[in-house]
């Protein structure tokens, strides 16, 4: 575990692509600049999709990412922070 | 004006030509600034084709999710993607043929390999679902939500027949120059 602190998650488990992403825009938007959203997703494609989501939008940082074992399932998270 | 260099020799610079060259430099600046590509991304959807629609959805409702505007212009077989249903009132003797040939809507589109009339379709949805992979109808419904613009090639759509009436709300009636309008101030291209 990092100790990336967050303000909000967001259950992205079980989705695939693009949903992951979409379902986290959408959050985002919804967050106040300079607040930190926490992204749990299952999609192995969401740790490049992330990072590619930070490279293009304009308004958005990456700040870490984890991939933890849950019951032999590999869950992928995921921390973005709105910028101002 | 007189400047004196490093060496601390006086040279005469002529303050005219430097603010006329600015002039010229700063108006070349702004032209090319102009012509920047915007963060936007077009898509030409040509294929009626599930699998092929399906991708240029995916990248449509992606690049929204990653700050893109997205344009998504519809034209000949692309169109079928966007049927509702299928009205042959109205329509002459080759356009209900063409009607009667086409998919109904975009739920029976074929894929564009082994679809053996519509099962490699069934086939690959089911799959998706298992996969849990939005379908098709979801995906269009999400990419309007999220402000991708669709725009349906008027022309096609009069030699095809399609009527309003068959197609889904929301669309935008558009030629090639709208399209150009969009694709040229545009970062990425794709024609599916």
């Amino acid at each position: 575990m990092t100790d990336i602190s967050f303000d909000e998650t967001l259950d992205a488990r079980g989705l695939n692509c693009p949903m992951p992403v979409v379902k986290a825009r959408k959050k985002m938007a919804e967050l106040e600049a300079g607040k930190v959203l926490r992204i749990l997703s299952t999609d192995r494609g969401s740790i490049k999709d992330f990072q590619g989501w930070a490279k293009i939008g304009k308004n958005v940082e990456l700040l870490g990412q984890e991939t933890e074992t849950e019951d032999g399932v590999e869950l992928f998270i995921h921390f973005m922070q709105k910028a101002n | 004006m007189t400047v004196s260099d490093v060496t601390g020799k006086e040279k005469t610079v002529d303050l005219e030509v430097i603010q006329g060259r600015l002039a010229a430099l700063e108006q070349r600046l702004e032209s090319l600034e102009e012509g920047q590509p915007e963060d936007k991304v077009a898509l030409i959807i040509f294929s009626g084709d599930l699998d092929r629609v399906l991708a240029g959805f995916i990248i449509a409702t992606g690049a929204v999710a990653v700050g893109q505007e997205v344009s998504m212009f519809f034209t000949f077989w692309g169109l079928n993607a966007l049927k509702k249903k299928t009205v042959l009132s109205g329509k002459n003797l080759l356009e209900r043929m063409m009607a009667v040939m086409s998919p109904n809507d975009s739920r029976s589109l074929p894929v564009s390999k082994m679809n053996y009339f519509g099962v490699g379709a069934k086939m690959l949805r089911s799959m998706m679902k298992n996969k849990n992979v939005s379908s098709l109808e979801e995906m269009i419904e999400m990419a309007r939500e999220m402000g991708v613009k669709m725009l349906a090639c008027e022309m096609s759509r009069d030699v095809l027949g399609i009527s309003d009436e068959e197609l889904i709300d929301g669309l935008e009636p558009a030629g090639v120059a709208a399209f150009l309008g969009e694709s040229m101030t545009s970062r990425t291209n794709l024609f599916i």
